[in-house]
C-alpha cells in the first residue's frame, strides 16, 4: 500500500542498518528452486526453505508507475490498492446487482467529469447536479459492499497472515505477505482470484486516501517535495519525470475505468512472477500453485515501449527554499540495469557510502565535519531504465549545500584522477557477496529478490551471477565510468534551502545557528 | 487531453463490462475460500537457547542456527538515557556512538573501521531507554578475529575527544532538524503530554544539554554500568554451543563483579486532559493523536487488550481502519490502541492523517469510534477474527531462531518468565467478548485523552477550539549558546 517515494530516507536506513548474513551458493539453491512457466505465461517460482512452517510468497508484476497513461500519474499505484477490495465473491454477496451499480457509477462520473472540464461555458448548476447523481450512484453500488468491508484482507489477517502489503514503484508493482505453511492451498486460491476477479468497488474513496497518501509522503514533507521537483527535472522525455503518487489532478480526474483499463492491459499472465519460499515440498506444492494460477486466462504482452531519455547537455537545477534544515543532492544519468557497467555503479556505491570506511563519510562527516551523513547510490527513481546515480549530503548546522558540493566533488575527482587503493577494492568484492546473501537470510527476502531477478532477467540466478559480475571490476573500470558519468552537463542538482521560520510563536525552529 | 479522456472513458467501459461477462464460467465454478482444507499446522518446536549464568552474574544465551555460516552477537548492558541528569540530556546518544567510533585503549576507532570492513564484519555500539548494547556479526570463519574486537570494545573503550566532537556534531543536526517532519513532532509532543515534558522518558536532547557531556561522562557512564553482572549477552549461529560456552567463559569468567544497575523511580505526569495545537505551515495535512497512559505486559488486562487492540485499530480488519478510511475516506494513516511497556506503561494512542479541510471532522470521527464502543461493543465476530488473527499467526513469533532468542533475552532482561511466550498463547485463548468490553471501558475514557493536533491551523475545517479549550504548544529549538555552531547570518 505504500509508494517508493521516500526513497532516499530508505536509502540512507539501508545504509546504517547492517545485520551480517552470509550463505549459501548457487549450487545449494538450484537444488531446492523450481521454476515453471504455465501455459497462460506466468513465471512461478517455488524455493524449499524448511526453517520454520511458514512461508511467504512475492507477487512481481511487470508495470509500474511509468505504465501510467498521460494525463493519468498515479494510476498503478491506484490499481495496487484496488487489488485488495475484493473479488466477486470476496466483499459481497451480490455481485450480478453490485456489477449493474458500479458500471452506472461510472456512467455518472463519466457525465460529471465531462462537464467538470468544460474549458468554456462550464454550467455551474448542471455540474452539482451530476456530482450529486455521481455521488447517489456511489452510495446506491456502496450498499452491496458496505458490510463486507476489507473482506479480503480480513480473511488473510485472520487466518494469520502476517505482512500483508503491496508496493508500486516506478519499475513494477510487488504484492507480498507470509502465512502458516497449512494455508498454501487457501493462499493460491486468493492470490490467483486477486488477479482473476478484481472489482473496481469503493474506488472514488480509495482514491482519497491515495490523495491522502499523497499528502503525507510528499505535500507535507520536505524531503518528498525536494524529490518529486528532482526527479521531474532530471527526466525530460522519459515517464521517470512524473511522480508515482500521482499528480493531485490527475488524482482527482482518473476513473475506476481507467483503473480496470490497466489491469486489463498489464496484469496478463505472462507479466507476472508468482513466488513461494518456505517450508513447502515442490512436489506438493507446485500441482497446488498451477491448479489456481492456471486458471487466470492468457493474454497478449503488452507494448512496452517508453520515449528514451535524451542525453543532457546542460547542467539542471532545482531549489526549494522551505521553512526545513538544508538538504544537498545531485544525480547524474547512466544507463539501465543491463548495462555491463551495472556492476561497476554497484561498486562506486559501495566505495562512496558504505559505512565508517566509505569515503564520502571520512571526508565530509569525518574529516571535514560539515554533514551529518552523506552517500552515493544507483537506481533513482528505480533501474530498469536509464537512471540516475545519485549523491547527497546533510549539512550540519553552520553549513551550506554549496559546500556539500564542492565536498562531493572533491570526491568525484579523486575518482577519476587517482585508482582506489587494492584493499578498497577487495573490500567492495567481499561486501558485495555479504550484501547479496544479507538479503536471503529470510523468506520474505528470498521470495523478493528470486522473483525480481527472474522478472528482470528471466533467470533467478542473477541473482548470484552479479557477485561473479563485480568481482570481474577493474580499477581502471572505476575510473573509465566516473570520467564518463560525472561531468557538469549530466548533472541535476535539488537542493532545500533553509528559508527562515514561518512568523509567529509555536513555530518551526530557527535552526541551529541559522 | 481531458476531452480525450472523456471518450477513453467511455469506450473503457465496454471493455469493462466485457471482461467479466467473457470470464463467468470459469469463475463461477471456482471454490469459495471457506471450501479450502486447512491442514493442522505440524508441530513446530523451534529449538530453545542454552541459557548459562556465569558466577560473576552475567547471563549468556547461546542459540545455534546453522543454516548460514554466521555468529552474530549482542550484549545489552542495564541502564540508558532515562538515567541520565536532565542537564545531560542525549548522554546515551552521544556513549553509543562513541563506545565503538572512539576506539579502545590499543586500536582507534577508525582502525577497528578498517580492520572489520575488510571482513565484511561489524561491531557496533548503541544507547536506549533502559539500556545501551555491543554488538557483533561476521562470518563464521571471523569469529575469533571479531569477537576480539567485541571484547576489547565491551571492556576497554577510550572514547576519543575528536570522535565525541563528531558525534556531537551530529545530535545538533538531529536536534535543528526534529521539527521539519509533522509526523515526527506529533510523536514527541504526544509523548510529553503523556508523561510530562520534563519526564526522562520524553525529553529530548538540546543544544546546551549535549554541549555539556564531557568525554569524562561517558568514561564514568562506562565504568558505573559495564559488569558483567548488569550484562546479557546473546549469541546465534553456526557454532557448537559446548566450545562456545568454554570461549566465553574463558572470556568473561575472571570478569569481577560490581555495582549493580538500578532502575530509577519514574513517575508520568500526564498533561491536563483537553486540545493541543502545533501550528505548522508548510503543510497540508494534520497529524492528530489522541493520547493517554496505557499499561505494562504485567498487567492481567494485557491479553484482552491485544484482542482490543487488533479489533479496534489494528490493520485491515479493525474498526478504525474500516470506518475512517475504507468507509469516510480520511486517511491513509489511522489506527491505535492501548500499549504495553515492558517495565512502565505504555501509552494509549490512537492517531489519524488527514488533510487541513478535514481536521476537525476526523477528531469527531474518532470521537464516534470511542462512543461506539459503549452503543456497539466489540462483537463475537469481531473478536473471533481478533484472536484467530492473533493465534493463527502466533508462529511468526518464533519462526527464526534469532527471533527466539531475542524474545528470551527481553524476557531475562525484563525479568518475565522465560514461558512468557507460551503463556500468552493460552492468555489470549481464554480472552472472552466480557472481557474486552471490560478493559474498553476500564481504559478507552475520552474525557481523560489530550488530543494533539499537528497542522496547517488557519486551512482548518473549523477552529479545534469549536471543541473546547486549546493549548497552543511552543516547540521552537533553543537556540545553541553562543559560539557552538558557525554562524551564517544570510537567511533573511
Amino acid at each position: 500500500m505504500k509508494s517508493r517515494l521516500t526513497l532516499l530516507q530508505t536509502i540512507v536506513v539501508c545504509f546504517v542498518l547492517c545485520s551480517l548474513v552470509f550463505g549459501q551458493d548457487l549450487a545449494s539453491f538450484e537444488k531446492r528452486t523450481t521454476v515453471k512457466k504455465l501455459a497462460n505465461g506466468l513465471t512461478i517460482i517455488i524455493c524449499e526453505r524448511p526453517e520454520a512452517p511458514v512461508f511467504s510468497f512475492f507477487t512481481h508484476v511487470d508495470a509500474g508507475s511509468v505504465q501510467d497513461p498521460m494525463g493519468k500519474t498515479g494510476l498503478a499505484h491506484m490499481f495496487e490498492h484496488m487489488a485488495f477490495k475484493g473479488t466477486d465473491t470476496i466483499g459481497t454477496r451480490d455481485y450480478a446487482g453490485e456489477k449493474l451499480a458500479l458500471a452506472k457509477v461510472e456512467e455518472a462520473y463519466s457525465a460529471y467529469i465531462a462537464e467538470r472540464d468544460q474549458p468554456v461555458d462550464r454550467d455551474e448548476k448542471k455540474l452539482t447536479q451530476l456530482e450529486q447523481v455521481w455521488k447517489d450512484a456511489i452510495a446506491a453500488a456502496d450498499k452491496f459492499s458496505a458490510a463486507y468491508n476489507n473482506e479480503f484482507g480480513k480473511i488473510v489477517e485472520g487466518e494469520g497472515g502476517e505482512g500483508i502489503n503491496a508496493f508500486t514503484d516506478y519499475d513494477e508493482t510487488g504484492y507480498h505477505y507470509s502465512f502458516p505453511v497449512n494455508r498454501l492451498e487457501l493462499w493460491a486460491y486468493l492470490e490467483s482470484e486477486r488477479f482473476l476477479h478484481p472489482v473496481m468497488r469503493q474506488f472514488y474513496k480509495e482514491r482519497n486516501v491515495v490523495i491522502e497518501e499523497r499528502r503525507m509522503r510528499t505535500d507535507s514533507n520536505p524531503v518528498g517535495r525536494l524529490l518529486e521537483q528532482f526527479t521531474e527535472e532530471a527526466f525530460a522525455a522519459h515517464p521517470y519525470h512524473r511522480p508515482t503518487i500521482g499528480w493531485i489532478s490527475d488524482l482527482n480526474s482518473f476513473s475506476a475505468t481507467d483503473a480496470q483499463n490497466f489491469f486489463d492491459k498489464y496484469y496478463v499472465p505472462s507479466n507476472m512472477v508468482v513466488t513461494v519460499v518456505g517450508d513447502v515440498k515442490v512436489s506438493q506444492a507446485m500441482p497446488i500453485v498451477e491448479k489456481y494460477f492456471s486458471r487466470i486466462p492468457a493474454r497478449p504482452r503488452p507494448d512496452t515501449a517508453t520515449t528514451t531519455e535524451p542525453p543532457q547537455d546542460s547542467e539542471r537545477s532545482v531549489v526549494l527554499h522551505e521553512q526545513s534544515q538544508p538538504l544537498y543532492l545531485e544525480g547524474y544519468h547512466r544507463p539501465d540495469y543491463r548495462s555491463a557497467d551495472d556492476q561497476v555503479y554497484d561498486a562506486i556505491a559501495d566505495l562512496m557510502s558504505n559505512g565508517r570506511t566509505s569515503r564520502l563519510y571520512r571526508a565530509l562527516v569525518r574529516d571535514k565535519q560539515i554533514a551529518s551523513d552523506s552517500a552515493g547510490f544507483t537506481g533513482l527513481p528505480g533501474n530498469k531504465y536509464p537512471h540516475l546515480f545519485a549523491f547527497y549530503a546533510f549539512p550540519i548546522p553552520g553549513h551550506k549545500p554549496q559546500e556539500m558540493a564542492a565536498a562531493i566533488h572533491a570526491e568525484i575527482e579523486r575518482l577519476k584522477k587517482e585508482d582506489i587503493s587494492d584493499e578498497e577494492l577487495k573490500m567492495i568484492k567481499t561486501r558485495a557477496k555479504a550484501n547479496l546473501i544479507r538479503s536471503l537470510g529470510s523468506n520474505e527476502g528470498l521470495a523478493f529478490a528470486l522473483g525480481l531477478n527472474e522478472a528482470r532477467y528471466d533467470d533467478w540466478r542473477e541473482l548470484f551471477r552479479s557477485v561473479d559480475r563485480i568481482e570481474k571490476v577493474t580499477k581502471a573500470d572505476i575510473r573509465r565510468v566516473a570520467n564518463q558519468t560525472f561531468v557538469p552537463d549530466n548533472r541535476t542538482v535539488g537542493i532545500i534551502e533553509f528559508a527562515g521560520g514561518p512568523p509567529g510563536p509555536g513555530a518551526a525552529p530557527q535552526g541551529g545557528g541559522q | 487531453m481531458k476531452r480525450a479522456n472523456r471518450s477513453f472513458s467511455v469506450l473503457a467501459l465496454v471493455l469493462f463490462i466485457g471482461f467479466f461477462s467473457g470470464d463467468r464460467q470459469l469463475w463461477a465454478q471456482a471454490p469459495t475460500w471457506r471450501q479450502i482444507p486447512i491442514p493442522k499446522l505440524p508441530a513446530f518446536h523451534p529449538a530453545q537457547p542454552k541459557r548459562i549464568e556465569l558466577p560473576n552474574g552475567m547471563v549468556v544465551f547461546l542459540q545455534e542456527d546453522h543454516e548460514l555460516p554466521t555468529i552474530d552477537g549482542t550484549a545489552r548492558i542495564r541502564g540508558g538515557e532515562r538515567s541520565v541528569p536532565a542537564n545531560k540530556t542525549g548522554l546515551t546518544d552521544v556513549y553509543g556512538e562513541v563506545w565503538r567510533t572512539g576506539g579502545t585503549k590499543t586500536q582507534t576507532g577508525d582502525q577497528l573501521d578498517d580492520y572489520l570492513e575488510q571482513r565484511a564484519a561489524k561491531v557496533e555500539t548503541g544507547g536506549g531507554v533502559d539500556s545501551t548494547t555491543v554488538s557483533w556479526s561476521c562470518l563464521k570463519e571471523d569469529f575469533n578475529d571479531v569477537f576480539r574486537a567485541f571484547e576489547d570494545v565491551l571492556k576497554n573503550p577510550e572514547f576519543r575527544a575528536d570522535k565525541i566532537g563528531i558525534a556531537q556534531k551530529g545530535l545538533y543536526d538531529a536536534i535543528s532538524r526534529r521539527n521539519d517532519d509533522p509526523a515526527q513532532i506529533a510523536g514527541r509532543e504526544a509523548a510529553k503530554l503523556v508523561y510530562g515534558a520534563n519526564n526522562p522518558y520524553t525529553r529530548v536532547p538540546e543544544y546546551a544539554t549535549v554541549a555539556a557531556i564531557t568525554r569524562q561522562d561517558l568514561v564514568e557512564w562506562h565504568g558505573r554500568y559495564v559488569h558483567p553482572n548488569n550484562i546479557i549477552l546473546g549469541v546465534v549461529g553456526d557454532f557448537d554451543s559446548a566450545k562456545l560456552e568454554a570461549r566465553l567463559r574463558e572470556a568473561f569468567a575472571s570478569w569481577p563483579k560490581g555495582q549493580a544497575a538500578t532502575d530509577p523511580e519514574i513517575k508520568p505526569e500526564p498533561a491536563k486532559p483537553g486540545y493541543y495545537e502545533v501550528d505548522k505551515t508548510d503543510v497540508n495535512q494534520s497529524n492528530i493523536h489522541m493520547v493517554a497512559l496505557g499499561i505494562t505486559r504485567r498487567n492481567p488486562d494485557y491479553f484482552a487488550t491485544s484482542v482490543f487492540n487488533e479489533a479496534f485499530g489494528g490493520g485491515f480488519s479493525s474498526r478504525l481502519f474500516g470506518d475512517i478510511r475504507t468507509t469516510k475516506g480520511l486517511a491513509y494513516a489511522v489506527g491505535g490502541g492501548v500499549a504495553a511497556g515492558w517495565d512502565h506503561p505504555g501509552m494509549l494512542r490512537l492517531m489519524v492523517s488527514t488533510k487541513s479541510k478535514t481536521t476537525i471532522e476526523s477528531i469527531q470521527a474518532l470521537d464516534e469510534e470511542i462512543a461506539d464502543l459503549a452503543r456497539r461493543p466489540i462483537n463475537d465476530e469481531e473478536i473471533k477474527r481478533a484472536k484467530d488473527s492473533i493465534l493463527n499467526s502466533f508462529v511468526f513469533r518464533f519462526d527464526s531462531p534469532a527471533k527466539v532468542l531475542q524474545e528470551k533475552m527481553a524476557y531475562e532482561f525484563y525479568g518475565y518468565a522465560l514461558d512468557f511466550l507460551e503463556n500468552f498463547q493460552k492468555g489470549i485463548e481464554k480472552v472472552t467478548q466480557e472481557d474486552v468490553a471490560r478493559v474498553a471501558a476500564k481504559y478507552i475514557h475520552r474525557e481523560q485523552m489530550s488530543v494533539l493536533v499537528v497542522g496547517n491551523v488557519s486551512e482548518f475545517d473549523k477552529p479545534l477550539s469549536s471543541l473546547g479549550a486549546v493549548t497552543k504548544l511552543d516547540i521552537t529549538i533553543p537556540p545553541p549558546p553562543p559560539g557552538l555552531v558557525p554562524e551564517q547570518g544570510e537567511h533573511p
